[in-house]
């Protein structure tokens, strides 16, 4: 191979070359690894989009100027951004380049013998010397093949070596965590992520259209979600009535592989999801759905259900939006809910614990237009006040109906909803295999003594022993120590 | 015995192992010490060097081995403090950062005593004294909370098996960057002359940079094991192996840099230093991942308890 410095002969392929040999050199690598490291630093400080959308656009009302600038850095998504995928496909070309010319030339070394003896012991290392009675090689060579050393014999000399794992581990290691990345690769290419908030008692179907938010791998089709159905039969959360912390949360469901199929009682909880494949359905969180009836004027039923609402802390103190676009006019309430109330000065209504001891509905009621129709998409849990006027507030107990001049809310009850996060990652399974290597390869290459041992039998019995440890792992001293004393004592 | 008593006897233990651990230092700080002492008589007068040979060791090493016994007194009291605090809620004691700090410091002087069986590391008994008392400190004063069940995420095999090699990491690798340390203070003190008497007793630089070396390549896989271990259990909590989150990102970076410290020695062939500053550096992206991220981090990660 040529040095780096004598190329500038020009012309495009060996440009290239020089490119390559730069790219898989031992500094490169070494220095994008640390980069890597680096980069995802902004990641863990700077909200992330992927992660927490909502503190993302917090940083856009709070600073706007800085957060247009940092949006085009994709600083809210260093983990998807140009610049970080840069860094760590970079970084394994760079390790492919370096490993798999290593890995051939270990297949060839570990199909040789270990290198002859060099001239002049006593220059090696843990050299010693001394007045033997001429059965010494036999005897080395016999303590030798016992350990499982590889031995080279050539005239008066044996030369011995061991601890090839090492360098199969460390190989093994770095192969490993290309098989990670292609693990993580078929997940994002061929994977999908959806989210939906399903009411107890309620039926969920793997369709699109159920989502309330689906994310599909870039290859990933549509047609592949698995026609399964889950029915949620009960949901029972567990309160530590000291702290309001909760203490468990189960999910009893029937699930139906495809329409027509078996229906199979199941329970999912938070450390073991529904496994279906490569598919998993998991227990994400869960709140309330209070359960009202809206009429307008005349006493006609303009809306009738449950509508989830989301909690905002750990006594689920749940804020909603009840709308009624078939009324005339239009009906809306913003909504707080209280699974067990209380109030004071500054917070006004909140809840205290979080099962429904004391259910609660807090309403602010409003009429005019929605602003359904403009085309705008809107969100489930807000009303859009612009073009209505405010009608009043009131607080219900279940039971207990809200009654103005255009219309009444009723507050019928409660039922608990459950989200429900539907994973399928098809490359999980080769992530997994990658990191067992690693463990295994790591072990080998870090713990393996990889060290050369020669011993000679100079003229009139001279016996020499030296040996080379090529690893940072001591013993080496200890291991020739034991050999020597071995071989005095056979002589004697 | 009911669950509050159990957490009233953890707590006494902790506060003992502490008492003991302060002993330690004492009788660490007198061993050191002692060795400053210039000997009486007419040598007084000789050179530096000479004077220091001529010191007399024998007191300071009974000084010594007290002191050590009492780091493996601190290390049992910790270690029945720990049970009694697991017993008294009815799991591992690992459900918030209170408990996550005391099973650190149990670690940390952990890997120091089955260390010193290995090495001539009795010297480090003082650091280590002092690090695990500021631990223990911090851990009592500001991290204390009440004994209480886990929340459901925690409920998981995988804790005891994700926490404990985290934590086992923890305290090795922060044995090793106490030495790295060590490193470069006696090394910044031989770039401006001789020892202090005081530290000539310590080991080689060249001891030391291999000794914190060999740490970190003894941890570095099980590190690996506890990261790969987390991602198996998100996976089974959260429906994703990995999601960079800011615990799990730190997770990475801490093991990217030891990862490029084992490189800077093996392939580049970093020594002293340079390694020992690498070391410092992987060292305190761990730390930072454990106060800054569980303190005043936003991912899911956030058990502090605070
Ligand atoms: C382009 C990328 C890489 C190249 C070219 C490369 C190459 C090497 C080489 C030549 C060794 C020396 C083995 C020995 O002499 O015993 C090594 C060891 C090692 N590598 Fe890499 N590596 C790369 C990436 C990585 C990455 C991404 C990691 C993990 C984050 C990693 C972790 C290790 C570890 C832990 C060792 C063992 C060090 C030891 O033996 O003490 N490497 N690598």
């Amino acid at each position: 191979m040529s040095n780096p410095t004598d190329l500038p002969e020009l012309g495009l392929v060996s440009l290239l070359r020089f490119a390559w040999r730069q790219l898989t050199s031992m500094r490169t690598a070494l220095i994008l690894l640390l980069l890597l490291g680096v980069a995802s630093i902004p990641g863990s400080l700077i909200p992330q989009r992927p992660q927490n959308p909502m503190r993302v656009q917090d940083y856009f009302t709070k600073h706007p100027g800085t957060a247009a600038w940092m949006n085009r850095l994709s600083l809210f998504d260093v983990f998807g951004s140009p610049w970080f995928s840069a860094i760590y496909v970079l970084l394994f070309i760079s390790l492919i380049g370096c490993v798999l010319p290593r890995t051939f030339d270990h297949l060839k070394a570990s199909r040789a013998l270990p290198p002859s003896t060099p001239a002049n012991l006593d220059r090696m290392e843990f050299f010693h010397s001394w007045q033997g009675n001429g059965d010494e090689l036999l005897a080395a060579r016999s303590w030798l093949k016992n350990r499982r050393f590889r031995i080279r014999e050539c005239n008066g000399s044996i030369s011995a070596e061991k601890g090839y794992l090492r360098e199969t581990g460390n190989l093994f290691f770095h192969l490993a965590l290309i098989l990670i990345l292609v693990g993580v690769s078929l997940g994002a290419l061929f994977g999908m992520k959806g989210e939906a908030i399903i009411n107890v008692g309620d039926r969920f179907t793997n369709t699109q259209t159920t989502y309330d938010s689906l994310s599909l791998g870039k290859l990933s089709r549509n047609h592949s979600l698995s026609p399964f159905e889950i029915i949620i039969d009960d949901f029972q959360a567990k309160y530590d009535p000291r702290t309001n912390a909760p203490l468990d949360y189960t999910l009893r469901v029937t699930m139906i592989d495809k329409p027509g199929a078996k229906k199979v009682k199941r329970i999912i909880k938070v450390n073991s999801p529904l496994e279906m494949g490569s598919t998993n359905v998991y227990l994400q969180a869960n709140g309330y759905s209070p359960i009202v009836t809206v009429r307008d004027k005349s006493g006609q039923v303009v809306m009738e259900g449950p509508v989830p609402f989301l909690p905002q802390d750990g006594n689920l103190t749940s804020i909603g939006a009840i709308k009624a676009p078939d009324s005339h006019p239009q009906l809306g309430f913003i909504a707080a809910f209280l699974p067990t109330a209380a109030k004071n000065k500054v917070r006004g209504g909140f809840s205290i614990y979080p099962e429904a001891l004391d259910p609660r509905l807090l309403l602010s009621a409003w009429k005019g237009d929605l602003g359904l129709d403009s085309g705008i998409p809107q969100s489930v849990y807000r009303v859009d006040t612009s073009k209505m006027t405010k009608i009043g507030l009131q607080s219900l107990s279940v039971g207990q109906t809200f009654t103005f001049p255009d219309g009444s809310i009723r507050f019928d009850g409660l039922v608990q909803w459950v989200n429900l996060q539907v994973v399928r990652d098809p490359g999980k399974m080769y992530s997994l295999a990658g990191g067992i290597l690693a463990i295994l390869g790591l072990l080998g290459s870090l713990f393996t003594r990889r060290r050369r041992i020669w011993i000679r039998t100079a003229g009139e019995g001279k016996v020499e022993v030296a040996g080379l440890a090529r690893s940072g792992v001591p013993g080496l001293e200890n291991e020739i120590a034991l050999l020597i004393a071995d071989l005095k004592k056979d002589g004697k | 015995m009911t669950h509050s008593s159990w957490a009233y006897l953890s707590n006494y233990l902790v506060y003992s192992a502490m008492g003991v651990y302060t002993l330690a230092f004492f009788a660490h700080a007198y061993e050191t010490a002692w060795a400053v002492r210039a000997p009486q008589g007419e040598q007084v007068k000789t050179e530096g060097s000479l004077l220091v040979k001529t010191l007399d060791y024998q007191r300071t090493e009974r000084a010594g081995r007290i002191a050590t016994a009492f780091m493996i007194l601190g290390f049992l009291l910790l270690f029945a403090g720990v049970v009694a605090r697991g017993i008294s809620a009815g799991r591992v004691p690992w459900g918030n950062m209170y408990e996550f700090s005391i099973t650190g410091a149990l670690a940390f002087t952990g890997a120091y005593l089955v260390a010193l069986k290995k090495y001539d590391l009795r010297w480090l008994g003082l650091p280590v004294s002092i690090f695990v008392l500021l631990i223990l400190g911090t851990a009592i004063t500001v991290l204390y909370r009440p004994s209480a069940p886990l929340v459901p995420a925690l409920k998981s095999y995988w804790l005891v098996i994700h926490v404990s090699a985290a934590i086992i990491s923890g305290g090795v690798f922060l044995l090793a960057n106490t030495i790295a340390a060590a490193y470069l203070y006696l090394d910044s003190m031989e770039q401006r002359g001789e020892r202090s008497a005081w530290a000539k007793r310590l080991p080689s630089l060249e001891v030391l940079d291999q000794l914190s070396y060999r740490l970190v390549a003894f941890v570095f896989p099980l590190w690996t094991f506890a990261v790969m271990a987390g991602a198996i259990w998100a996976e089974h909590a959260w429906g994703r192996y990995w999601g960079w989150d800011p615990k799990e990102t730190w997770a990475f970076i801490t093991w990217v840099a030891y990862a490029a410290y084992l490189h800077a020695r093996v392939t580049v062939g970093w020594r002293g230093r340079k390694a020992a500053w690498l070391c410092l550096f992987a060292g305190s992206t761990f730390l930072f991942n454990y106060v800054y991220i569980n303190i005043w981090g936003t991912g899911r990660h956030t058990y502090s308890g605070l």
